[in-house]
């Protein structure tokens, strides 16, 4: 059949015709086509500026403007740069730290709030972020449903008439054929067919057209993007995310109140949550016990008793990373842990006023803690205590005092006291992890602030009778995210679309090909003529053209003529 | 059955061993490149063009067959160069391949899981993509920048990045990290490729637009094969790994709305795998859009390697957020 040149001089074909680069081949027709049938309409014919008078020209100009493909990259490329500064600023309901803001505005006196006017504590949820999305999928739509139009138009049509010099296209083939022409055409038809292309035979030649689910993935890939936001809009206005720490031994139950932290969307129906309670039974956690990873957390596990329906059938489960509790949408997944020092305080008076486990919060990988008692019930005057927890205890010189474990080894309880006015009765909200000192003294024996390290068990009673406090044992705590995204199953439909779509897209080609024979003159064979072009910028498939020259009877060897934009893939 | 002990030592001297090989393939690449004397090439080119001109002509009823053998012209020398370095490169890819899986034997799961491992199967990665490419594409001229780099990071890996083979910290004990993590890896290494074809094609682009006497250009990026064939290979190796970044970007939404409660939260992990698929997305429009074609799109493809990289470097250790266990 028709004869191929070695690879290896193919290639050096194709880079010496190739080069320049794209000076030349821009000008050639074929490229050119190829842009046009891959750029969007209106593309080619983008006027620099309104064509016409008055604010239909003008509107339609930048409708032009904002569906070409070069606003679509300007704005791909904005939306890249605007999304950096959100993930080297602090971000308010971003970070997993959330006083982050508050120390960077402290931090920064002058720059901090003009970044805060400008939204970039915000980024993902600022108006300049929002346009520039928004703008991006107007572009995106205005370009694709034309194009799904034009799909739509070519799919119905039959594939276009050959071009007359077929010589100018990605792959030629010209050859002598014995056979009849018509029945030359009927093989190649036949065999083009067999492997679902779109055939339209005529009188000389045969065309035939395939890849148009290429098109179609793209469309289902951008569509895909509009549905994936759709979800991700859902989820924001109806769903919520809420945080709370809950003691071994205590329970929760779903209502706003009970929330340490609850941050509703702006439709959120955030009195009728999914009527479910839960109590920690038991936090067990496991960490490495020796080698350079000696401390890192290896186990999680939160044993809970389940009410799925208020007055329903208890139910034994675990919570744990990766593995959280689902009541209908909401889900609850287990994010972090701790201790919660279990004390007991007596008054001045010898009346127990206080008795309980006290979450102390972490603040490093070995659980060192700090936090505070309140004690507002104390007589004759109310009763503060701060300090630190330590797991296994031990105090640095430099560092003070630090846990070495983040297991129970040698815990201890590191406290201050302070006597006064906890500042609770005048109603004002205040953190449960900090004393206001406003009306507070720290209590004192002799010249220093009186301090005690408690092993569990042991008890402190303040100078002067002031009241005693007893360390009973320890409990753990668990923190526990709580979610409910109505928009996501939609998200994730969008996803799976989008990655096919996507895929596709990438995947297959769209190509055509023309069979043309030229009948004989006098008694002399018959000329046959094949040609390849692709639609997309990746080249022809390779050897497609081959096979179907191969398929046709009585067909000579003859030249073949690699186009100057022969691609090989 | 070895020990997980004999199997982790066993694993860091098969890494050192590949660095070594590693080391030496680039060399070879490197003489290589330099073996191919500028006159030789310019001689190539010169009947290239020759070759190229009949084609380019319409007359093609009798195109003249007289396409030069490059390797002929080139040298035995620098042909017999060229097969030592690839015989190398897979000598070091057997070795770097035995490492790591040496290594998830020993740790019992997937291997990677810390920023080490990640590195180490990253590499590999790349060095893949680069031999899977070098059986079907013109990338030789890739190679020695590749191995550099994979030279390099490996270097790093075990100097500074090490960690001893253990168990991993609760979050990552998932399925979805052999899922997550590989397309992430398999992403990376394909686009190492296009990225070092993207700035060769920038050199040579550059090195034909000084040359406006119509000689063949000279130096190291004359040598380089034509633009359009760099950036062939370029876009095809964006296409491939575009599609599975998207998946691992997905993956990892899947993953984090189970173990986090939320698929997408603007972790600096996930803002920058964002940043990178958006100006990968970038780089595939422009590919199609008259003016941004060529210099302007393969800008754009090396600021979305760009964007990779300093996810997995900066992020990890510079940015604290929820992917900071997976560091050092």
């Amino acid at each position: 059949m028709t004869e191929r040149t070695g690879a290896l001089a193919r290639d050096a074909v194709t880079e010496a015709a190739a080069s320049p680069p794209t000076g030349d081949a821009l000008e050639d027709g074929a490229v050119t086509a190829r842009l046009e049938e891959a750029a969007r309409p209106g593309v080619m014919a983008m006027p620099s500026r309104p064509t016409g008078q008055g604010l239909l020209a003008w509107l339609r100009w930048a409708w032009r403007t904002l569906t070409s493909m070069r606003t679509a990259v300007l704005l791909l490329l904005a939306l890249a740069l605007a999304a950096v500064p959100g993930s080297l600023l602090p971000q308010r309901g971003v970070a997993f730290d959330p006083g982050a803001v508050t120390r960077f505005l402290a931090d920064n006196p002058v720059l901090g709030p003009w970044l805060d006017r400008l939204g970039f504590f915000e980024v993902y949820s600022s108006s300049w972020f929002a346009a520039i999305y928004m703008l991006l999928m107007v572009s995106m739509t205005g370009c694709v449903l034309p194009r799904a139009a034009r799909l739509w138009q070519s799919a119905r049509a039959e594939p276009p008439r050959a071009p007359t010099n077929l010589a100018r296209l990605d792959e030629h083939r010209r050859g002598n054929v014995t056979a009849e022409p018509a029945q030359v055409l009927e093989v190649a038809a036949s065999h083009l067919r067999a492997r679902r292309f779109r055939v339209v035979v005529d009188e000389t030649s045969v065309r035939a057209e395939k890849g148009y689910l290429r098109e179609v993935g793209n469309l289902v890939f951008h569509l895909s993007l509009l549905v994936l936001l759709f979800g991700v809009a859902i989820g924001s206005l109806f769903g919520f995310e809420g945080r709370v720490i809950v003691v071994e031994g205590a329970s929760f139950t779903n209502t706003r109140l009970q929330y340490d932290e609850f941050t509703p969307g702006p439709l959120t129906d955030a009195e009728s949550l999914t009527p479910f309670s839960f109590t920690l039974e038991d936090f067990t956690a496991e960490f490495e016990m020796s080698g350079p990873q000696r401390g890192s957390a290896r186990d999680f596990q939160a044993e809970v008793t389940v009410l799925r329906t208020p007055g329903g059938v208890a139910e034994e489960d675990t919570i744990a990373v990766n593995h959280p509790l689902q009541v209908d949408g909401t889900k609850v997944f287990l994010t972090g842990h701790g201790y919660a020092p279990v004390v007991s305080v007596r008054d001045g008076r010898g009346q127990t006023v206080f008795t309980g486990p006290v979450v102390f919060v972490p603040f490093d990988g070995n659980l060192s803690s700090e936090g505070v008692i309140k004690v507002p019930d104390a007589q004759p005057t109310q009763l503060g205590f701060e300090g630190f927890f330590l797991p296994t205890a031990s105090v640095d010189p430099a560092a003070g005092p630090r846990s070495l474990y983040p297991d129970l080894v040698d815990p201890q309880l590191l406290l201050t006291a302070y006597t006064g006015d906890l500042g609770l009765a005048d109603g004002a909200p205040q953190s449960v992890f900090r004393l206001d000192k406003t009306d507070l003294t720290q209590v004192t024996s002799g010249d220093q602030p009186f301090a005690r390290a408690l092993v569990p068990g042991e008890s402190m009673t303040l100078p002067d009778g002031q009241g005693t406090l007893t360390f009973e044992s320890v409990s753990r705590f668990a923190n526990f995210q709580i979610a409910h995204d109505p928009g996501k199953e939609i998200a994730l439909a969008a996803a799976v679309a989008l990655l096919l779509g996507l895929t596709v897209s990438l995947a297959v080609r769209r190509r055509r090909i023309w069979i043309r024979v030229t009948a004989a003159r006098e008694g002399g064979a018959s000329t046959i003529e094949a040609a390849t072009y692709a639609l997309t910028r990746r080249g022809p498939v390779p050897d497609e053209l081959s096979s179907v020259l191969a398929a046709v009877p009585g067909a000579e060897p003859a030249a073949t003529d690699a186009s100057p934009h022969d691609r090989e893939d | 059955m070895p020990t997980p002990t004999f199997l982790a030592e066993l694993s860091d001297r098969l890494i050192y061993s590949a660095i070594a090989v590693y080391a030496l393939a680039m060399l070879t690449y490197a003489c290589q490149a330099a073996r191919r004397s500028p006159a030789v090439a310019h001689d190539v080119r010169q009947m290239e063009h020759v070759a190229a001109g009949a084609h380019t002509g319409r007359n093609a009823s009798s195109p003249p067959r007289t396409v030069v053998d490059r390797a002929t012209t080139e040298g035995a020398a620098t042909q017999r160069l060229e097969r030592i370095a690839a015989a190398l490169t897979m000598l070091a890819f057997v070795l770097h391949l035995a490492g790591v899986l040496t290594r998830g034997l020993a740790a019992g799961r997937a291997p990677w899981g810390n920023m080490y491992e990640f590195t180490a199967a990253a590499t590999l990665a790349a060095t893949a993509a680069y031999l899977a490419f070098l059986r079907r594409q013109p990338v030789r001229d890739l190679g020695v920048w590749i191995l550099a780099l994979v030279t390099l990071c490996l270097g790093l890996a075990v100097t500074v990045l090490y960690t001893p083979a253990g168990d991993l910290v609760p979050a990552l004990n998932s399925y979805w990290l052999v899922i997550h993590v590989a397309a992430a890896i398999i992403a990376g290494g394909v686009f190492t490729v296009g990225a070092a074809a993207t700035g060769l094609y920038l050199l040579r682009r550059r090195a034909d637009a000084r040359d406006t006497s119509g000689q063949a250009t000279r130096g190291y990026a004359g040598r380089l094969p034509a633009g359009a064939t760099l950036e062939r290979v370029a876009h095809t190796a964006h296409l491939f790994a575009f599609p599975v970044w998207t998946f691992a970007v997905l993956a990892g939404a899947i993953w984090a709305e189970d173990s986090w409660g939320r698929y997408w939260g603007w972790d600096p992990k996930e803002t920058w795998a964002f940043i990178t698929w958006v100006l990968y997305a970038a780089y595939l429009h422009a590919q199609s859009t008259a003016g941004w074609r060529g210099r302007k799109a393969a800008w754009l493809a090396l600021a979305g390697y760009a964007a990779f990289l300093f996810n997995f470097v900066g992020v990890n250790l510079f940015i604290t957020g929820l992917h900071s266990y997976a560091g050092v």
